[in-house]
């Protein structure tokens, strides 16, 4: 279970201090998804990186399980928006990364990597160094590496959007797929309604600068066969579409 | 550029060397400038007999300094870079240190450590250290801080951040800085091997310039170069194995 009570993050910059993220409370059960979707500049990534480990200068309180967030003993599948690949290391070594530095005695997690690499279309890449790949190639590279250290939690800032659309919804089978044998608790920061009406069991919308949760929806439509043919996800999109836009301007 | 063509592009070099100096041995018609040819002939006669030791002994005193140099300056370096603390407690003392030829400083060293082995590689080795240490620490300082996050988020420890992102990350600049010093450090290692010792291709080179041997003398200045030239080509080629990443 992931926990946030009274979360507030300030930046500083240029000697003046202002707030990126204000009080932020969100609940995820074990095992749940969340999508969050905010207008760019709201403090998504920052949410991310809280929860990451990676900013650890906030006030409030963050917690897995009831235990702060402290990435050495909990297990962080993190995907920052600009992949987080190493250019020094091959794609091969750069999906093993995670695995290498969690598991310390290597190799044993190595099984189901050839069959990540078919799914996500990599097969063929292996040697190549992320600047000779493409963005949406890097993005699936980042995406093998957090699958393959099937994570306790998992955190994807636009996992997605480097993607044609085709592309797109394969790659998000694969993710689907992954969650559903692991079943991780996942949040992911998109742009897409469509994409937060697919992947999301719950969709956060942040509003305003400094980010604010303005709604939580329990999505009914999730996990529902075939959805994008499904006559409720075209009405519920338009709908999701009026809030935020409401939301958005006020 | 393939091994191959890279080959060709070394051969083509020398070949315009020798060129122009053959032009200037004609031209100039004097014995302080020999004939390229008989130049090479007289070192193939000599080469095995009188300059082979010469030849050991230099390179090992440079590769001695040089990996003097860089087992001490890549971690000084890479925790300066990394650790604020120790910056900003070493870099007063690097910086005040760097600008000083330490050439100046043979007569100390040679009082203090003798005028055997010793001295001459603590020349090379401060010659190249402090190139070294500035410019891994520099290497480190210019890694964008979003790199370090996948690491941060798998709770990676030290050991796992200076094995993946550190030294990865500063290896070309440290390439960089040993080719640049590693020019110096030859002059300089040609220098010292005028004092006190029988052995090196400075004192052999010195030594045959003394005997007007000027046959002997031009040997050895080719033989002292082609040192060089190797040690560079060492060089380029490690940057070509390990940094190639950073050319894609
Ligand atoms: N390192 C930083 N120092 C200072 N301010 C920052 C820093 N990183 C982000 N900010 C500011 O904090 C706010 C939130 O940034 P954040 O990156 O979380 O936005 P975001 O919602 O992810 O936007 P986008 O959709 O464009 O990625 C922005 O106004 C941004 O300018
Ligand atoms: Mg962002």
């Amino acid at each position: 279970m992931i926990q946030i009570k009274n979360l507030n993050v300030n930046y500083e910059a240029g000697g003046e201090r202002y707030a990126a993220l204000k009080d932020i409370n969100l609940e995820l059960a074990a095992g749940e998804t969340c999508a969050i979707i905010g207008p760019s500049g709201c403090g998504k990534s920052t949410l991310l990186k809280v929860l990451a480990g990676i900013i650890k200068k906030y006030d409030g309180v963050v917690e897995i399980n009831g235990q702060p967030i402290t990435p050495s003993q909990q297990r962080i599948g993190f995907i920052p928006q600009n992949y987080g690949l190493l250019p020094w290391k091959n794609v091969w070594e750069n999906i093993r990364l995670g695995v290498k530095i969690k598991n310390k005695k290597n190799n044993d997690d190595l099984e189901g990597l050839d069959f990540l690499i078919q799914q996500l279309g990599l097969a063929g890449l292996e040697n190549r160094y992320p600047g000779e790949l493409s963005g949406g190639q890097q993005q699936r590279v980042a995406l093998a590496r957090s699958f393959l250290l099937k994570p306790d939690l998992l955190l994807m800032d636009e996992p997605f959007s480097a993607l044609d659309a085709m592309t797109r919804e394969e790659i998000q089978n694969v993710f689907l797929l992954a969650w559903r044998k692991s079943s991780v608790s996942t949040i992911l920061v998109t742009h897409n309604v469509e994409e937060a009406l697919y992947l999301g069991q719950k969709i956060v919308i942040l509003s305003g600068i400094p980010g604010t949760i303005s709604q939580v929806i329990d999505n009914s439509l999730f996990g529902v066969e075939d959805i994008r043919n499904h006559r409720d996800f075209f009405q519920l999109s338009l709908e999701l579409r009026k809030m935020i836009k409401e939301d958005w301007s006020r | 550029m393939t091994e191959k063509r890279r080959g060709i592009w070394y051969i083509y070099g020398i070949l315009i060397f020798i060129t122009l100096w053959y032009i200037a041995a004609i031209l100039a018609d004097l014995p302080i400038i020999p004939n390229p040819w008989i130049v090479m002939m007289n070192l193939l006669n000599i080469f095995m007999s009188k300059i082979l030791i010469h030849g050991f002994y230099s390179l090992w005193r440079i590769m001695a300094g040089v990996f003097l140099a860089v087992i001490i300056g890549v971690p000084v370096g890479l925790c300066m870079g990394y650790f604020v603390k120790w910056d900003n407690a070493l870099s007063p003392i690097v910086y005040l240190t760097y600008p000083i030829p330490k050439i100046a400083l043979l007569p100390i060293l040679m009082l203090l450590l003798g005028l055997g082995e010793l001295s001459k590689i603590v020349m090379i080795f401060l010659i190249i250290i402090f190139q070294v240490i500035v410019a891994v620490r520099d290497g480190v300082k210019s890694i964008p801080k979003e790199t370090y996050y996948p690491l941060y988020s798998l709770g990676a420890n030290y050991i796992d951040i200076f094995r993946e992102i550190l030294i990865p990350a500063s290896f070309p600049q440290f390439l960089t800085s040993v080719r640049v010093a590693m020019a110096t450090a030859i002059s300089v290692l040609f220098f010292t091997e005028t004092f006190g010792t029988e052995y090196g291709m400075g004192y052999f080179i010195m030594d045959a310039w003394m005997r007007v041997n000027y046959l002997e003398m031009y040997s050895g200045i080719v033989v002292l170069s082609s040192i060089g030239l190797i040690l560079f080509g060492l060089i380029d080629y490690l940057d070509r194995r390990i940094c190639h990443w950073q050319y894609k």
